[in-house]
């Protein structure tokens, strides 16, 4: 964790890693989504909000490349109500946004605690980019690469940051597998070679329940947050 | 003074939000008004005299130790676009965050107290200078050349326009970036003793009107 390195100054608090908000209290734990253009990032987020917004109080952060559809879609589905989402423009970059220059992304964090906390939880959910865009850890607390088998079984055995790196890897989209001739095992195995022990999830949000390991993951995160 | 903190603060990869910003050159492109190098000179030239005069001679003058709240206000009332006004908070906000971790200081800590939200960037630009051992010319000088660096990179991404032309366009201003900033220090100095009445008051009314039409449009690659 990024600490305050000038405690003495007293003012509020300058970096968002730091574990406490101003005013003493913890703040919520951030975990980012990110992966290629159209994997399901958004379809995820959507589906962590429904499976969890019983239990825990939480907000979403979109980082839209040039329009507002990815909150827009989220606040169609009511998955949350409308203070809850909040969408960052990120200037035909957005692995600036989540990596090199956070400080848009960290100003809607904690404008989301300011006006609906107190929250447990927030999701920050990148633009569609490229395999190498993986979130600053000043950003975030833990981060999901969302890849989805259409996009071709050979991603996990090409790597990059954000398949080899990122503390969980979902492979999306199964259902697909038949239809684009992917590879489901196949797909698996190079995961496994890639990641070492990091965990891998193969879901389809077509199916009941799809994001079920995902949300369990995140209440996994929830708790070691708290403990 | 540190010419190096003054390299670190201008430097286009410094962490304080200007990336999503075009400067207005998304809706001079939009408009047709920007379509190549030349144009873009032209862009930048006026962009550089209207308000980059103001954001230096405002920068300039935070640096001289000018009340920010009152510095705040001027700058307001020298951006008539209130769509151009949040995005100037914004970005004042984002800069004192990155400042405050650069250049810890007892300044940037209290208009952190004062503006929560965010001051005009400018403003925070000055009192940053301060917080690095700079001086009021260095805060004119990032405001200034900022004011052109900003439309011409984001021209490059919008038009696919050859960078080294763009970065032409950067090298050729170069001396009016000079001069630009000798006035605004010039003005911030009257300021000290004056107030910011002193200070000018240069727009450019297309840019306004501009900003505030591309707030609303549906689809863009930048903020502003
Ligand atoms: N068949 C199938 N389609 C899915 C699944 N998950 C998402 N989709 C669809 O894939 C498309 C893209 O999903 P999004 O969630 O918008 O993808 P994204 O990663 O957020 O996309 P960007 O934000 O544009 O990068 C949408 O039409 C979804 O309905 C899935 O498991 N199976
Ligand atoms: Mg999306």
């Amino acid at each position: 964790m990024h600490l305050d390195p000038s405690p003495s100054h007293g003012g509020p608090a300058a970096v968002s890693a730091d574990v406490r908000r101003p005013d003493g209290g913890r703040r919520a734990l951030r975990i980012g989504l990110g992966g290629p253009v159209g994997s399901g990032k958004t379809a995820t987020v959507a589906a962590l909000c429904r499976a969890l917004r019983d239990e825990v109080s939480l907000a979403v952060v979109t980082n839209d490349i040039y329009t507002r559809e990815d909150a827009e879609f989220l606040l169609r589905e009511a998955v949350l109500p409308p203070e809850r989402i909040t969408a960052v423009e990120t200037g035909a970059c957005p692995h600036t946004a989540i990596r090199d220059d956070i400080s848009a992304n960290l100003e809607a964090v904690e404008d989301l605690e300011d006006e609906a906390g107190p929250l447990d939880l927030i999701l920050v959910e990148s633009g569609g980019d490229n395999l190498t865009a993986t979130f600053s850890r000043g950003l975030v607390d833990a981060q999901i690469f969302v890849i989805d088998v259409a996009g071709g079984d050979d991603i996990p055995r090409k790597g990059g940051p954000g398949v080899t790196t990122a503390d969980l890897l979902v492979v999306n989209k199964t259902d697909l597998a038949p239809y684009v001739g992917s590879d489901l095992a196949r797909m698996a195995a190079d995961a496994r070679a890639q990641r070492a022990r990091l965990p891998v999830v193969f879901q389809s949000l077509r199916g009941e329940d799809g994001a079920r390991d995902v949300a369990d993951w995140v209440r996994e995160r929830l708790a070691a947050w708290v403990a | 003074m540190s010419r190096a903190a003054l390299l670190v603060l201008a430097d286009g990869r410094f962490p304080a939000g200007g990336h999503a910003h075009s400067g207005g050159a998304e809706a001079a492109v939009g408009a047709g008004r920007v379509t190549g190098a030349a144009s873009l000179e032209d862009f930048c030239r006026g962009r550089l005299h209207t308000t980059g005069l103001v954001a230096a001679a405002v920068a300039a003058a935070a640096a001289l130790g000018v009340d920010p709240v009152e510095l705040d206000a001027a700058a307001d009332a020298r951006t008539p676009s209130p769509a151009l006004r949040t995005a100037a908070r914004k970005l004042g906000r984002q800069l004192l965050r990155a400042a405050r971790v650069a250049w810890p200081s007892g300044e940037l800590d209290a208009l952190a107290g004062t503006f929560p939200k965010g001051a005009h960037q400018p403003v925070v630009l000055g009192v940053t200078a301060l917080a690095a051992g700079l001086g009021p010319a260095d805060a004119a000088y990032c405001a200034a050349y900022e004011s052109v660096s900003g439309p011409a990179s984001a021209t490059v991404r919008l038009l696919g326009l050859d960078p080294f032309d763009a970065t032409g366009v950067l090298a050729r201003l170069a001396p009016e970036v000079d001069e630009v900033v000798t006035r605004a220090v010039g003005t911030a100095r009257e300021a000290v003793g004056a107030g910011v009445d002193a200070l000018p008051a240069a727009s450019a009314p297309l840019l306004e009107v501009f900003a505030q039409a591309h707030a609303g449009w549906a689809v863009r690659l930048f903020a502003t």
